[in-house]
């Protein structure tokens, strides 16, 4: 890490290494893509090298597109993805001003209740939770998830927020309120602009986790055309005969790319806010 | 997700100290006014709609939960009370014996691997070097994409027909025939833990980056100068500054995983004869799959006293000094 390394120093120490990690780790990408483009006879061709790609085709995303629900799980996805996200972070935003800059009574308890709601985990909810889907009614809508997934997101929008508060000087707002502003005028014209750059991690950071999510969308979505992109995959496209791995796979790539696509646009960023947030500490 | 991204362990690092602080004197107005710039009241006012939402779709569901494991409510009735029948009966199950066993294995020897393995990245991608942003942005990849997907990828590969290992082996000679991952109760929990650290690895990975840039430069070049080899340097320089952020990644990363649900659910549905089960599962198999609600909800509670000593050991962490 330190100096300047001797070029066969940098291979063994650093490239192997990495080439080790990189293939670990993307190798599964790289099978669901290949499997993905391949015609189904060819998985069955033993004489074939299974790493390489004989024959291109894109017959198993057409048959994704017109044999399958995937259109409407895209849909489903979408729409749950952005309203919860939405949801979310106005909620959230609320929460993380409360706790930066208000004294009120119990904001300490509450600070710790919030912090602790970001440790409950879905599997310890979902039975009961399904119970209070059906009381309300709320099965097979997009509301079950709407309003199920801010539990699992507000918790940590709002700490990652209270964080960006916390480093905009409180001068700043006192300047505005001094010459007018309410302190809700404040938030939104003076402290929500300065934290742009909070705000978009904490979006990227939700509409994830709801894109991502399994379980809940699982129980509650259980409808053919209801279903999200990562449950209709797994619960649809695996049948009992064997020619399901082309288009399941190429569901698997298609559900996974505009997640990695929206990370790398932001990695520079999102890792260098890391960096921020250890250093300030 | 689920949890749960990647700056989790870090972003509560940035806010750990925010709790409590100094505001200005509320000013007068008109009453809405006024109550708006009230701190107290305006606090107030500004939690209710989040924890609206967590009060009735994370609290109430908690109770609920707590009462449905007293009952023998199965999924459409309401039960009667049962006192405590639920628990004892699952003492004397012996595929639960197994699940609590393989819940253990499942969250705490994957973490190790996990640590190690995402330390090791963190120090390879802390070095200067060509399309370091692209190469951060791809081996983030396990962790950032839908895991319900990339576990698809890992079924395939652990296909007993089609599995890419099994051909690698067969035809370099090693075996005879397909290895059957996913059919072996061994080979099984060790397959779903493979995978479980394959996902786990990026977090602490980019988490430990984010500690070790942390360190000024300088340091280690100081260090260096004064005849610090290598060796040292990681032991007094670096591993000092990553042991919070490691200590914080690897409890997060216990709770989640001792949690989850979906990795298992596709790659073996607890199976083969139910000895990969853990906690989420069996609770799903149980509690929606057998209609059993009661039962259910009563092992999904045994996670709880294991997940509060872990969350307590992390809010300590975080709030001491």
């Amino acid at each position: 890490m330190v100096g300047s390394m001797t070029l066969g120093k940098r291979v063994l120490g650093i490239y192997l290494p990495l080439a080790f990690f990189i293939i670990f780790l993307l190798f599964p990408f790289y099978w669901m893509s290949l499997v993905s483009l391949k015609p189904t006879n060819d998985l069955f061709e033993l004489k074939y090298n299974p790493f390489w790609l004989q024959t291109f085709t894109l017959e198993n995303y057409l048959y994704l597109f017109q044999n399958t629900p995937f259109p409407e799980w895209v849909k489903n996805t979408i729409i749950v993805s952005l309203v919860s996200t939405v949801l979310s972070l106005a909620c959230s935003i609320l929460i993380g001003y409360a706790l930066a800059r208000l004294r009120f009574p119990g904001s300490n308890f509450l600070g710790v209740g919030i912090f602790l709601a970001y440790l409950v985990p879905p599997t310890l909810l979902f039975l009961p939770l399904s119970q209070v889907i059906g009381l309300l009614n709320l099965y097979n809508t997009y509301w079950a998830l709407i309003l199920t997934y801010p539990t699992q997101l507000i918790p940590f929008a709002s700490w990652l927020l209270m964080g960006y508060f916390r480093t905009i000087p409180k001068e700043i707002e006192e300047c505005a309120m001094a010459d007018g502003c309410t302190r809700m005028e404040a938030l939104i014209k003076i402290i929500l602009p300065l934290s742009t750059p909070g705000l978009i991690s904490a979006g990227i950071f939700c509409f994830t986790l709801c894109w991502n999510e399994f379980l809940y969308a699982l129980i509650f979505m259980s409808s053919g055309p209801m279903k999200t992109i990562p449950v209709g995959t797994v619960s649809d496209l695996i049948k009992a005969d064997t020619l399901f791995w082309g288009s399941l796979m190429a569901s698997a790539v298609l559900g996974s790319f505009p997640i990695a696509i929206l990370y790398s646009f932001f990695v520079k960023y999102y890792v260098s806010g890391l960096t921020a947030g250890a250093v300030k500490r | 997700m689920r949890r749960a991204v990647a700056n989790g362990a870090t972003a509560l690092f940035l806010v750990s100290k925010v709790i409590g602080s100094e505001t200005v004197k509320p000013r007068g107005g008109r009453s809405l006014r006024r109550l708006l710039d009230r701190e107290s009241s305006l606090g107030i006012i500004l939690m209710l709609p989040g924890a609206l939402l967590l009060m009735v779709f994370m609290a109430y569901p908690f109770f609920l939960g707590i009462w449905l494991s007293l009952t023998d409510s199965v999924i459409g009735t309401m039960g009667d009370f049962i006192g405590f029948r639920n628990f004892v009966d699952l003492l004397g199950d012996s595929i639960f014996h197994q699940t609590a066993r393989n819940t253990l294995i499942y969250a705490m020897v994957t973490v190790p691997f996990k640590a190690m393995l995402g330390l090791g990245l963190a120090m390879i991608l802390s070095n200067r070097m060509p399309f370091s942003n692209p190469i951060r942005a791809a081996v983030m990849m396990p962790w950032i994409v839908p895991t319900a997907l990339s576990t698809l990828g890992w079924f395939m590969i652990l296909d007993p027909v089609f599995s890419p290992i099994s051909w690698l082996l067969k035809s370099l000679g090693v075996i005879k025939q397909n290895i059957n991952f996913l059919g072996n109760p061994n080979l099984a929990i060790s397959s779903v833990c493979l995978v479980n650290i394959w996902r786990g690895v990026p977090f602490f990975g980019i988490t430990i980056l984010a500690g070790l840039q942390a360190v000024p430069h300088e340091l280690h070049e100081a260090a260096a100068i004064d005849g610090a080899n290598a060796w040292h340097r990681f032991l007094h320089i670096t591993i000092p500054t990553i042991r919070g952020v490691v200590l914080i990644a690897g409890l997060l990363s216990i709770i989640w995983t001792f949690a989850d649900f979906q990795l298992i659910y596709i790659l073996t549905k607890g199976g083969p004869a139910n000895t990969t089960h853990i906690f989420g599962t069996y609770a799903y198999q149980i509690g929606l799959s057998a209609t059993d609600i009661g039962q259910g909800a009563a092992i999904a509670l045994y996670m709880f006293p294991i997940l509060s000593v872990f969350a307590v050991l992390l809010l300590i962490y975080l709030r001491r000094d």
